[in-house]
């Protein structure tokens, strides 16, 4: 492997572990293993950790796969390594 | 109009357009026919995986289980939609830079093994059939209930659909159709939601209702449901019953079983560059989350509703208690199909519907004179019962029946073609005659996906006892056997071919051990499905994400045991990471 895509890959790495820790905490950690901490919290109608569980995790996932995508794009770029 | 007549004409209407497109997109080569000739735009493919993806479970089944599971229901939530999530970080981009037509053939040219391939094709064939004995379960309640048809003549009907558009279209035109499907199906599951919002919470927008005030009496819509179950026995809404763990495993298995299933990663390879595998990722979640959203809001005001309908009084009193002469006529349309059921055991003529496996609660039930639950609700009927509950226009409801037949439709061809592929290209092309034309191939692909719609169909009409069981089954199949070995392949250089089947067949055996020894799938079980049984308290349907982490140990313990994978393995491995070339 040459010591540009070393540095690319290392680099990717990084961002999907970023991203990864989020998709964690969101889901697993304020809808789940939170849940009942978080619960004591009221937003309008809602409990936060029930919130997290049923609708939050949600929106936060779709908003970082773009996150990801945007970024995922500019490494490419900046690595010399995208596709045009 | 009448809502025969209405369902006919919306329903005829729908299968008319869908014909009309896989006319236009007919498949001309074998790269048409796989991966439409890679040239889908990264919108229009997210608009097609989420309307591959979002299946009868997800429109009829979901929101209805989530109604009576409450809490415990997100696992459903976050498991279908994380699992995108992983796809677009850890699989797509590196599966489109790949190139090729499938996944079973991924596995076999990254492990240099035609073994492992086949492994991946047996792994696929069992995950796709027993996904499609789902969906063509759905269609027949579908027909049954809105075309007053009996269920074998609904699935010849949905059968002649699909065969032609995926036989003759491929995945070209199952794209485009399912494009078409997504607009059906989405239209037809927000229109009564935003309804029942207004109805019950005065909000039209559903995931802000889910949030809100009831109109009756002014409370929160989730305390006063909190209220109410608690009160006739039932665990608070907000609150669930499965332990921690049970949810942590359930909604990882579910996560990785979504990443690793076969005819969901087989759309990224449908576009045109790296980049678009990604974004499309994206665009393909951000429409899931339309109906993903909004169907932990349905299920919240449909369980409101129906204990509303059937405790019109407090709790105990005499009256308190729908009396069954004035049953609504929904009721009685839902009964004759056999997904609602009263038992008057008391014979007072009312129906009293109460938790009485609560111990605390049934012996207060017994002060009141009620002799246990009298009511079953299957819960797929919530969501297609849900606008005739709330009392909705007759347009409605024949929009919910075309939305449910789009989504069991655009499933079914999805997966039809993942095994047709399998079988054409990965184990007559890429094993059994390596020789065959391009013609022929594609011919042979149209012939298995026409031997695979008969065998669907005939799934369909006599479906096996364990249907639900094994749907929960081929998420944990699929999160045990395909996502670890698909993932290695990509991020590690040093597990081989011997560490990738063995992963493989521990996962899958282990998989299928755990759910037989709890669920009897062809035997009796070996011992009681409960908590106290469970390894480490991990359900049947979370044991899939255990497995897969057996899967790990077990492929690189083997392979660092064995030697490194030949050269042109590593040469793999390093083009697939970087976009460019």
């Amino acid at each position: 492997m040459s010591a540009k895509s070393r540095s690319y890959w290392h680099d990717n790495l990084r961002l999907v572990g970023v991203c990864l820790a989020i998709w964690f905490t969101v889901s697993f950690g304020f809808g789940i293993l939170l849940v009942d901490q978080l619960n004591r919290i009221q937003i309008g109608g809602f409990q936060l950790g029930f919130w997290f569980a049923q609708q939050g995790s949600i929106y936060a996932f779709v908003a970082l796969i773009f996150f990801y995508a945007w970024r995922a794009n500019r490494l490419d770029r900046e690595h010399g390594v995208d596709e045009d | 109009m009448e809502l025969q007549t209405l369902t006919y004409l919306v329903v005829g209407a729908t299968f008319a357009l869908y014909i009309g497109i896989a006319l236009v997109s007919k498949a001309k080569s074998t790269g048409e026919f796989y991966v439409a000739g890679k040239h889908v735009h990264p919108v229009a493919n997210g608009m097609a995986t989420a309307a591959d993806w979002m299946s009868a479970a997800s429109f009829s089944g979901m929101a209805g289980l989530i109604a009576f599971l409450g809490y415990d229901g997100s696992v459903f939530l976050m498991g279908w939609t994380g699992g995108f999530v992983l796809l677009a970080l850890l699989l797509a981009p590196y599966l489109r830079k790949y190139g090729k037509f499938t996944v079973p053939e991924f596995i076999g040219d990254r492990y240099v093994s035609q073994t492992a391939r086949v492994v991946a094709v047996v792994c696929l064939i069992v995950i796709s059939f027993t996904y499609i004995a789902g969906q063509m379960r759905g269609v027949g309640i579908v027909f049954s209930r809105f075309l007053n048809v009996d269920i074998a003549t609904g699935l010849g009907i949905g059968m002649t659909l699909v065969f032609f558009y995926a036989v003759v279209g491929g995945m070209k035109g199952i794209t485009y159709t399912q494009v078409a499907q997504y607009c059906v199906l989405i239209f037809g599951y927000t229109v009564p939601a935003v309804f029942i919002a207004l109805q019950v919470t005065g909000n039209p927008i559903p995931q802000l209702a889910f949030g809100g005030n009831l109109i009756e009496g002014g409370g929160h819509l989730l305390a006063s449901l909190d209220g109410v179950v608690t009160d006739l026995g039932f665990a608070a809404y907000t609150a669930g019953t499965k332990s921690r763990i049970d949810v942590f495993f359930i909604t990882l298995a579910l996560m990785a079983g979504t990443a690793g299933l076969p005819h969901v990663i087989v759309r990224f390879f449908t576009v045109p560059r790296v980049r678009d595998a990604r974004i499309s990722a994206g665009w393909a979640l951000l429409f899931i989350a339309l109906l993903y959203t909004v169907a932990p809001a349905v299920a919240a005001l449909a369980r409101w509703n129906l204990t509303e309908t059937i405790q019109v009084g407090p709790v105990g009193a005499a009256d308190g208690n729908l009396a069954y002469a004035d049953r609504p006529d929904w009721f009685d349309r839902w009964e004759r199909t056999g997904l609602l059921g009263f038992d008057d055991k008391n014979g007072d003529g009312r129906i009293q519907y109460y938790n009485d496996a609560n111990p605390e609660f049934a012996a207060r039930a017994e002060e009141f004179g009620w002799q246990g639950n009298e009511l079953r609700v299957d819960p797929d009927i919530i969501v297609l019962a849900n606008p005739e509950i709330a009392g909705l226009p007759n347009w409605v409801i024949a929009l919910v029946a075309a939305g449910a037949i789009a989504a069991a439709l655009s499933t079914a061809a999805g997966l039809l073609l993942v095994i047709s592929a399998a079988v054409s290209h990965d184990l007559l092309k890429g094993v059994l005659a390596r020789q065959i034309s391009d013609k022929h191939e594609l011919m042979a692909g149209r012939i298995s996906a026409a031997v695979a719609v008969l065998l669907a169909g005939y799934l369909g009409y006599n479906p096996p006892g364990f249907v639900t069981e094994v749907v929960a089954l081929a998420f944990g199949l699929a999160a045990s056997s395909l996502f670890p070995a698909i993932f290695l392949g990509i991020f590690t250089f040093r597990v081989n071919k011997y560490g990738a089947i063995a992963g493989m067949l521990t996962g899958l055996t282990f998989t299928v051990g755990y759910m037989i020894y709890f669920k009897g799938v062809f035997i009796a079980p070996m011992a009681e499905n409960i908590p106290a049984n469970w390894l480490f308290g991990i359900s049947p349907e979370g044991i899939g994400a255990f497995a897969a982490m057996l899967n790990f140990a077990v492929a690189l313990g083997v392979s660092s045991m064995t030697r490194p994978p030949p050269a042109e393995a590593r040469a793999l491995v390093e083009r697939i990471r970087i976009p460019a070339g």
